[in-house]
């Protein structure tokens, strides 16, 4: 695990990685657990090498690890780096929640304006 | 209670929040057309913004700055990229150099935020912001989440301070 130390480019990746259905798509079905690309590539209609890109373009932005076993490649969730997009979400939720408390108590001055 | 769902989707990255409001969607619409109410509310207390610029109109540009505690300035673009009021509005948010020009590679936030009478005279206010780089997301972060924190309970207490003199 080494997404503390993730470079501002490789923060893009990421973003470029889940800018795409099926790769988001792919992201959640991993997280549940493990899957060969082969098993990921049964769930969608498009051909081995379509998915075997986008898991490759995922893998560029830490957010799956691959793993070679025997034949197969093993792809699996880095939850670290889907960790850091929620603790982000969490902390821009409180900035929102902070607004509309401050859009209640703008609207509130109307009714005390014209009792 | 005002906000009465959230969402965080980490693998879309973006955040939906619904809030309702004891207004009518006209005046609720005025708080985000009017630049002086706007102002009111987009910084927290200890980093509010100034908005320079509000042409709220499709296309037209908006540029803000917010101010913090020690006086420097984050600056920040908005492009209204649909306008239908009071119904939908649609931009695109960025940051800015101190000479306005848009930074580019930190991304830009888009948001969508919808407004819909509920209840006869209650408006629902429903905001998705979806963002492009969670470095884009650090920085907006940055500018003042924990002082903000602290403001907003002053500025509560500010408030109820005033309200003896302000009610009839």
């Amino acid at each position: 695990m080494v997404v503390d130390q993730l470079s501002a480019s490789g923060m893009d990746r990421i973003f470029h990685a889940f800018a795409d259905a099926t790769r988001r798509d792919i992201v959640v079905r991993v997280i549940t657990g493990e899957y060969s690309v082969s098993e990921l590539a049964a769930h969608y209609d498009m051909s081995f090498a379509a998915v075997q890109k986008h898991v490759a373009v995922l893998e560029r932005a830490s957010l799956v690890l691959k793993e070679k076993r025997g034949r197969e490649q093993i792809v699996s969730v880095n939850f670290e780096a889907v960790r850091r997009a929620q603790q982000l979400l969490d902390e821009y939720e409180t900035i929102w929640r902070q607004r509309v408390d401050r859009i209640s108590d703008i609207l509130a001055e109307d009714k005390k304006a014209s009792p | 209670m005002t906000v009465i769902n959230s969402h965080r989707d980490p693998e879309a990255l973006s955040f939906t929040i619904v809030a309702e409001f004891e207004a009518s969607v006209e005046r609720v619409w005025q708080i985000w057309e009017d630049p002086r109410q706007l102002e009111r509310w987009w910084g927290p207390p200890t980093w509010p913004a100034t908005f320079e610029e509000h042409d709220f109109v499709p296309g037209g540009a908006a540029r803000y700055y917010m101010t913090g505690p020690d006086g420097e300035k984050a600056r920040g673009w908005w492009k209204f990229t649909s306008i239908q009021a009071p119904e939908r509005l649609e931009f695109d948010d960025g940051f800015a150099d101190e000479n306005w020009a848009p930074v580019t590679d930190m991304g830009t936030t888009h948001a969508v935020v919808t407004f819909e009478n509920v209840d006869d005279g209650r408006t629902r206010m429903t905001t998705v912001s979806s963002f492009e780089s969670v470095e884009q997301l650090e920085q907006m972060l940055a500018m003042g989440m924990e002082e903000g924190m602290i403001g907003a309970m002053g500025q509560i207490d500010g408030i109820l301070a005033e309200a003896p003199d302000v009610w009839p």
